[in-house]
């Protein structure tokens, strides 16, 4: 449904995708891990064309989004649901606002319509009643979850969550864990997710990718990742101080 | 020498991208007004926040700069026995240099910076890449009705800046420096014309899409956490008077 080609990205001379080849089935649930800064994010970017790349190909269900007129690529993104890692949410609008924006935007449905979808969303990401608070009156877990609803609203095919359990205490960390199995499970949706809390990824992943240096060194099922031989992978998931990563280890 | 040369080009270079990148973004912006969907709602509140919240700043810089015109005008024109001619000074002043230009920087430095500084935190937090995959254009969005409030909102302000500017002059002229109040009321429409009255409000037209775009452009691309969103805050608030500085003069020398 997702692939990435020969994903290359510099920024100011720095190299940071170097090559990155990446396959997402339909209905799958992909996560990608990596260390802080190792262009998780930018790659991300690439998909929903936040961010265009230097060389390489972005396929959404065969089609190239490089190719895409602005119409078709405002039809490709209303397939798409994104969680931003600070949730990104709209502070000038309230909380109801804020999830039935896309509605709003995209759909003729009547404004009692919409504000029965917002229940519906806020009350499934167990947040009922707070449609009229203001983003800024919500602790970070909320503001996540209510993110969630806005990005589930339109009901999209794909979802892509930037670091959703970032920053979060370890039971609501595992409050949106268990949101993510929900969307995929109930309502198939395909995801990517980027992640460094391995907790989270062996949970809610299908299967698994690090990506370091630039490039996907390694894919596999929860399983094979947690059974690998490579170092650098190793290092990473046993978050360990010595080994390859800390050492400078070039592909 | 060569290094200088080089920081020069540099310099110049970099200066040529922001000019293209700012007219790329105000050519899109234009693009946004007519293009379906019309954001009419987002539109009016956005006349609200650059008009009608910097309606009071406005009408106080016209009013006393209107009055300080009269007293300055008066003390000079008494030398020669012209005093009767501070109300047509105050007037052709207010309406065609001092209304607009005015105006002008005070919105730049009010609403234009406040403008920055929310794109620039939307940029930060990432709300602009937000409506991007919401299939929602930021720029019709965001910049387009700003533009429009730019457009429509100077223009009034300046016409309200010139009254009470006229106003201020009035009093002062009247009631502290003995003016006759008849004399000083038809001189200032003797030789007030309707093009004085155009040519203000039309420089402050452009001084409202510049204030916006300026504003937009340098909250749209802002990088680099709160810092960023400072500097572009200060950066549109400097270009902007800049722009508005040179467009005046140059407007003035060509058309009026």
């Amino acid at each position: 449904m997702i692939q990435l080609i020969d994903i290359h990205k510099s920024f100011r001379n720095k190299q940071v995708l170097k090559g990155v080849n990446l396959e997402i089935k339909r209905g799958e649930s992909m996560v990608v891990i990596g260390g802080s800064g190792c262009g998780k994010s930018v790659l991300m970017k690439h998909i929903m064309g936040l961010i265009w790349p230097d060389q390489g190909r972005v396929l959404i269900e065969g089609r190239d989004i490089a190719s895409c007129s602005r119409w078709e690529l405002k039809e490709i993104r209303k397939k798409f649901g994104m969680l931003f890692q600070g949730a990104a949410l709209f502070d000038s609008m309230t909380v109801g606002q804020n999830v039935g924006f896309g509605l709003k935007e995209h759909t003729s449905l009547s404004k009692e319509e919409i504000r029965k979808r917002v229940q519906e969303k806020l009350q499934m990401v167990g947040l009922p009643g707070i449609e009229d608070l203001r983003p800024d009156e919500l602790s970070g877990g909320m503001k996540k979850r209510v993110g969630l609803a806005r990005a589930i609203a339109m009901e999209p095919e794909i979802l892509l969550y930037d670091e959703p359990t970032t920053g979060l205490d370890p039971i609501m960390a595992d409050v949106i864990n268990e949101l993510i199995i929900r969307m995929k499970e109930v309502y198939k949706v395909t995801s990517l997710t980027i992640t460094h809390d391995m907790k989270s990824a062996y949970k809610i992943a299908d299967r698994i990718g690090m990506l370091y240096d630039g490039r996907i060194i390694e894919v596999g099922t929860p399983e094979e990742i947690q059974n690998t031989q490579n170092p650098i992978v190793r290092q990473f998931i046993t978050g360990s101080a010595k080994g390859p990563i800390t050492e400078g280890a070039c592909l | 020498m060569r290094k200088i040369l080089e920081k020069i080009g540099e310099q110049f270079s970099h200066l040529l991208a922001e000019a293209g990148r700012l007219s790329i973004l105000f050519g899109q912006a234009v693009v946004g007004i007519f293009s379906p969907p019309f954001r009419l709602e987002e539109s009016l509140l956005q006349m609200e926040e650059v008009g009608v919240h910097s309606l009071s700043v406005t009408l106080i810089t016209g009013a006393f700069t209107g009055m300080v015109l009269a007293l300055q005008t008066y003390i000079g024109f008494k030398r020669f026995n012209a005093e009767s001619l501070v109300g047509t000074v105050v007037a052709l002043s207010m309406t065609r240099e001092l209304g607009p230009v005015l105006t002008g920087l005070v919105v730049a430095a009010r609403a234009g910076s406040s403008i920055a500084a929310e794109l620039g935190t939307m940029r930060v937090t990432e709300q602009i890449d937000a409506l991007t995959t919401m299939a929602v254009n930021p720029i019709e969005y965001l910049v387009s009705p700003r533009l429009l409030a730019g457009l429509v909102m100077l223009p009034l302000l300046t016409a309200l800046a010139n009254i009470t500017g006229i106003t201020g002059g009035y009093l002062v002229s009247v009631y502290i420096l003995g003016a006759n109040s008849l004399v000083y009321v038809r001189r200032t429409f003797d030789y007030l014309t309707y093009q004085d009255i155009y040519s203000g409000i039309f420089k402050a037209a452009v001084f409202g899409v510049i204030i916006t775009v300026v504003g937009c452009y340098k909250g749209f691309y802002a990088e680099g956490g709160a810092h960023g969103v400072g500097r572009a805050t200060t950066g549109a608030v400097v270009m902007s008077y800049m722009l508005i500085i040179i467009s005046n003069y140059i407007m003035t020398a060509l058309f009026f």
